[in-house]
């Protein structure tokens, strides 16, 4: 088979995002024989991110250069991948699961008139079908789709299907495609940070997460120590969010963020059905409340009834000596 | 301005999810408007407030969705459409969905439509983009706040918690993110008086549509339950020691640190 895998990257702050590599990896799963194309579109020298999706499985890259694609907009992006699919006629297309993704996918779809799969955590390959399980009803179960007419065409939530290993030998050439970008319809003015310091929360390897029992934003600020420590994000349920312990965007559950790190701390969390729904599918989940009977305990992996303005700072503690004699 | 809201009814978040015979088990399960949906209808209804003209909101479902859809009366909405597909479709996907909300805005006058981001059931978030790019208008996803000035509205977006400040135009079709606004429960005169607005209903043969065209592109074949967890560990002792142990299984048991 000479299928070709287009896999559209998407670079934040200049670099490739890691769900990048990831969709890559995911497009060679599916048909390792076939040629693993990546798009990449933005203004400016994108040489160096087209090499790493080189290095970290795509065969070849066709970049796109814009002074209108310098930030993404769903009109000025589309048009650029209409244009690059149209002269590829690509049998995959694969992105991923991020506010990228999930504006820009649903709309070339319907250009495309095909169908697509949102939000994959998982390919398998069934005889000739490519088969992908996603989350539905906020986790609480899964559905297997197919796509059966047209473009095989997905999203991948970050962090669940692994990258492959970075090999800077690979070798793959890169073009740049003029593609014309008419007027848009929207225009980005302004963009007001919030969230973007340190790690991305829907992308985090660890999450430490607040409720309620944080009782104040003062109190959210060892959370943050701890994440840093571990190179990872803050997150919080609805019930801090709503007592304005923090900001809306760092919520996690049914509405807010589903994530799956490898490690979800959950301090002061009682574990309402909504929150549970958007982490219970966390590889290692670490419950600390000081009521025995929190809900939070039964999804935990590790739980420990305390109080956790005395346990947090001894953690805190911990790790730090721990990450010492591991020489970071 | 002509106003309209794309409704999907969802379980109740409460609601456990059981299977039987391969598909999510509706019988009992507690019904309530998609809350990204309820943001839809709430925004509609300040905007037309402020602007006027009329708010329409329209689901694709069965005769159960008019419940939700008197509920979005009673929150303020002047009229609602009803899709029925019950007898039509045994299958549909998004693609679908997207053909026939085509086919019904096909003879409509529209200005503004809003829907929710993302629906709690299938999680899909297409068809708001889709649906606008068939109708070939701006579209604006993860909305936090509106601005309607004449043709101009300027818009945050919520891209992965930062804001977005956006300019764009009418006829526009937005999709709501949380933090938008507070939506209003329907008061009791407003339950009364959304037992007389206009509701209609259609079926898939109103809107001159071929079974061709809302033939789905994608197929679910199986439907599962993640595993049950095994019960965890409780870690006990004095908090320090509590914490080194945790330390201790977090490196070397389930090896995440």
């Amino acid at each position: 088979m000479s299928d070709k895998l287009l896999v559209i990257g998407e670079t934040k702050d200049g670099e490739l995002r890691n769900v990048s590599f990831e969709a890559v990896a995911a497009a060679k799963k599916m048909n390792s024989d076939g040629e693993v194309i990546g798009l990449l579109c933005g203004h400016g020298n994108l040489e160096a991110q087209a090499k790493e999706m080189i290095y970290y499985g795509a065969d070849r890259v066709i970049t796109v250069v814009h002074e209108k694609l310098e930030a993404y907009t769903s009109e000025g992006y589309s048009q650029a991948a209409l244009a690059v699919i149209d002269d590829v006629s690509p049998d995959v297309i694969i992105m991923g699961h991020t506010s990228v993704g999930k504006d820009l996918s649903p709309k070339l779809a319907s250009r495309l008139q095909t169908g697509l799969i949102s939000d994959v955590t998982d390919i398998e390959i069934v005889g000739d079908q490519t088969v992908f399980t996603r989350p539905i009803y906020s986790g609480k179960a899964f559905e297997k789709k197919v796509i059966t007419d047209g473009i095989i065409f997905a999203t991948i939530r970050p962090n669940n299907l692994p990258a492959l290993e970075r090999d800077d030998a690979r070798y793959g050439e890169i073009t740049s495609q003029a593609v014309d970008i008419g007027d848009l319809r929207t225009v980005i003015k302004d963009v007001i940070r919030k969230a973007s310091e340190g790690v991305d929360l829907s992308e985090a390897n660890v999450i430490i997460a607040g409720g309620r029992g944080v009782k104040s934003a003062e109190g959210f600020k060892p959370l943050y120590e701890l994440a840093e420590l571990l190179g990872g994000a803050v997150g919080a349920s609805r019930g801090a969010c709503d007592a304005e312990y923090c900001d809306y965007s760092l919520q996690i559950g049914q509405t807010g963020k589903v994530v799956t790190p490898d490690l979800y701390i959950a301090v002061g969390i009682s574990g309402a059905i909504q929150h549970l729904a958007g982490m219970s599918n966390s590889k290692v989940i670490v419950a600390i409340n000081k009521d025995p009977e929190s809900n939070i305990f039964n999804v935990a992996d590790y739980g420990i009834v305390g109080d956790l303005f005395d346990i947090i700072p001894m953690l805190i503690e911990e790790v730090k000596q721990l990450k010492q004699s591991q020489g970071v | 301005m002509n106003i309209y809201v794309l409704l999907k009814k969802t379980f109740d978040t409460e609601e456990k999810i059981t299977i039987s015979n391969g598909i999510i088990e509706e019988d009992g399960a507690e019904f309530i408007i998609n809350p990204y949906d309820e943001y839809a209808v709430e925004e509609a209804i300040k905007q037309r407030d402020e602007h006027g003209g009329d708010v329409t909101v329209v689901t694709i479902g069965d005769e159960d969705s008019e419940k939700q859809l008197r509920t979005a009366l009673a929150m303020g909405a002047d009229k609602a459409v009803l899709i029925n597909t019950e007898d039509d479709l045994e299958e549909g996907d998004q693609y679908t969905t997207t053909a026939i909300l085509e086919a019904f805005f096909a003879d409509k006058a529209y200005d503004l439509i809003l829907a929710g981001n993302v629906a709690i059931d299938e999680a899909s978030g297409q068809v708001g983009p889709r649906l606008a790019e068939r109708l070939d208008i701006a579209c604006v996803t993860t909305i936090t706040n509106m601005e309607i000035d004449g043709d101009i509205v300027k818009i945050d977006k919520d891209v992965e918690g930062d804001v977005e400040k956006v300019e764009t135009s009418l006829p526009l079709l937005v999709t709501c993110q949380q933090g938008l606004n507070d939506p209003r429960y329907p008061s009791l005169p407003g339950i009364m008086k959304a037992k007389k607005k206009p509701l209609e209903e259609l079926e898939i043969d109103d809107l001159d549509l071929d079974e061709d065209d809302v033939e789905p592109k994608t197929k679910t074949i199986e439907i599962f339950l993640p595993p049950e967890k095994e019960a965890g560990r409780m870690i006990e002792g004095e908090p320090a020691e509590q914490v080194k142990e945790l330390v201790g299984l977090l490196k070397n048991e389930a090896k995440v640190l």
